[in-house]
């Protein structure tokens, strides 16, 4: 599903983010992304999410090579992934409800079916009953739930997750954990990046490590 | 770019998420046919849709900061009242030439030394002439008379002791080509009884070049006044994209086209358009309406029935369009530079 062929990344200022990045995510399969902070893991989700263009190398989110994707082609391709933010990037000028319509309403979907579907996802989270709050009033837990219910609403064959658990304490960040490992179940192909290396050695799960933009454990 | 936009309009509601492994090359612009046929009535149908949600919400946003935008709107209609005003004295002044180049005269200065009957029978010829439309005569004692009356010179005058004014006959001709006038006022110069033919063109000419300076003043004054439209609305929709950044970052994240993020924008642009050229409109209506009577009064004091023209219908929709048209261009502008540069980061 991601399929990444030695990709070096290099900003212009001559920082090299990425260098040699080699490996494949397989359809349904779920992984972390490890590392210290300004090891590459940023650069790399960016990359998949066609914020940034590798300097060498290809990637592919399935078997498409992203090079050939135009500017105009950008949104499309975004629309099938969806991206969970430390920040969680959330708008405080609307609703809980809105906040995780947007998705939908860019997709263009049907009120109704808009309805359904936001309602399914807050469900999911664990928030269905704050739907017509406004975000500011929620905790940093519950935002980051937000965040994700946004990110999963039009059901993406790809999630990307970036610290999702940062600011979180471990129980909270378990849970949190807990609702990828059931979007996986259900066949979505999840990347996490993150750096609680407490969190990731307790998870079955695959773990690439970046160090200094060098992938050097898989 | 332009050809591809019905595309994406028709494909806005999914460009089908590119699963089918085996064609790798494919690039997704192209793909997906089957798919949109099937869909393209709810797609064009979810266009539509939030086209018409974004026009109410981008108006409801207006209403949300009444201040800032009122302010903007003031600017804008008074930036589109002022030529809309002069546009409006500009008509009336074509009215009024219009009017008075209807009827031009000839004034024939007649010989002094003629005698009364003279000057008489040399009118009955004149009033015989088919080439003519209307003859007038005024003889010394009028002419000396009038003078009196209009110049204030009476006591001047009683010292002179013989009327130093010619008999004059006004005619009026038929045809009122200007050649044809000049040829008529050199024949009639010729004639013995007439020592000089003075065609009232001259003030005519005069105005008529007055009028057209008067338009160009406008045009280029319209102009400037349209350009600064465009960029007070250039302005607000940049203020108003900055201010929106997040937002537009998160919908471009979460797979959001150029279009979709601009077209707020541009009905912002709309509507101040339309907003600001109604306000205009009005503006220039409550004007006439306060000159109309002081109008009423000058022309009656110069005995004409003038009559205050105001924008009329067609006007009025030109001069909304124009608001509606530089609203628009303005947006477009203003998102065209300051969109691109937000990308999530």
């Amino acid at each position: 599903m991601i399929k990444f062929e030695n990709v070096s990344k290099r900003y212009p200022e001559g920082h090299d983010a990425l260098r040699d990045v080699d490996f494949t995510l397989k359809r349904g399969e779920m992984a972390f992304l490890t590392g210290h902070s300004g090891a590459g893991k940023s650069t790399l989700l960016k990359l998949i999410m066609l914020m940034a263009r590798p300097t060498r190398g290809q990637v592919s989110i399935a078997d498409q090579n992203l090079a050939q994707f135009s500017r105009d082609d950008i949104p499309y391709h975004r629309r099938r992934i969806g991206v969970v933010f430390q920040n969680h990037q959330l708008l405080f000028d609307r609703t809980v409800f809105d906040n995780v319509a947007l998705p939908l309403h860019i997709s263009g979907y049907d009120e109704d079916d808009i309805g359904k579907r936001v309602r399914a996802a807050l469900d999911k989270v664990g928030l269905l009953h704050k739907e017509k709050l406004n975000p500011i009033t929620l905790s940093t837990g519950e935002q980051q739930r937000i965040g994700i219910a946004r990110a999963i609403v039009h059901k993406p064959q790809v999630l990307l997750a970036d610290e999702p658990t940062g600011n979180l304490d471990p129980a909270l960040s378990e849970e949190i954990m807990r609702l990828f490992m059931e979007f996986n179940l259900h066949g979505t192909t999840v990347l996490i990046a993150t750096h609680d290396l407490a969190l990731v050695s307790r998870m079955p799960y695959r773990n690439l490590q970046l160090d200094q933009g060098r992938l050097i454990h898989d | 770019m332009t050809n591809r936009e019905p595309v994406k309009r028709g494909a806005e509601r999914q460009r089908p998420p590119v699963e089918n492994a085996s064609t790798e090359s494919a690039v997704p612009a192209s793909k997906g046919a089957a798919k949109h046929k099937i869909d393209l009535a709810s797609q064009s149908k979810s266009w539509l849709r939030h086209h018409k949600s974004t026009a109410r919400e981008s108006l409801l946003r207006l209403l949300l900061t009444p201040l800032p935008s009122l302010m903007t709107l003031a600017v804008l209609a008074i930036a589109l009242a002022l030529p809309g005003l002069m546009f409006v004295g500009l008509k009336n002044i074509h009215q009024l030439s219009g009017e008075w180049q209807g009827d031009p005269r000839i004034s024939l200065y007649l010989q002094k030394t003629l005698p009364v009957e003279e000057v008489d029978r040399f009118s009955q010829k004149m009033l015989l002439r088919t080439d003519l439309a209307a003859v007038e005569l005024v003889t010394k004692e009028q002419g000396l008379h009038e003078f009196q009356r209009i110049s204030g010179f009476s006591d001047v005058l009683e010292f002179l002791d013989k009327n130093p004014l010619p008999a004059v006959v006004v005619v009026q001709p038929l045809d009122n080509q200007k050649a044809s006038l000049v040829k008529l006022q050199q024949q009639l110069s010729e004639l013995p009884e007439v020592e000089e033919a003075v065609l009232d063109m001259v003030w005519v000419e005069r105005l008529a070049s007055f009028v057209q300076l008067a338009n160009r003043l406008v045009l280029v004054l319209g102009a400037l006044l349209a350009l600064s439209v465009l960029l007070v609305v250039g302005n607000t929709i940049r203020l108003s994209i900055e201010s929106r950044k997040d937002e537009i970052q998160v919908a471009k994240l979460v797979g959001a086209t150029d279009a979709w993020v601009k077209r707020p924008f541009i009905y912002t642009g709309f509507w101040f358009g339309l907003i600001g050229s109604a306000i205009a409109w009005l503006c220039v209506q409550v004007s006439l309406l306060l000159i109309n009577t002081p109008v009423g009064d000058l022309a009656a004091l110069y005995q004409t029935d003038f009559e205050l023209q105001g924008l009329g219908f067609i006007d009025s929709l030109s001069l909304i369009g124009v608001g509606i048209l530089l609203g628009l261009f303005g947006a477009r502008l203003a998102v065209g530079r300051h969109l691109r540069e937000i990308e999530p980061q």
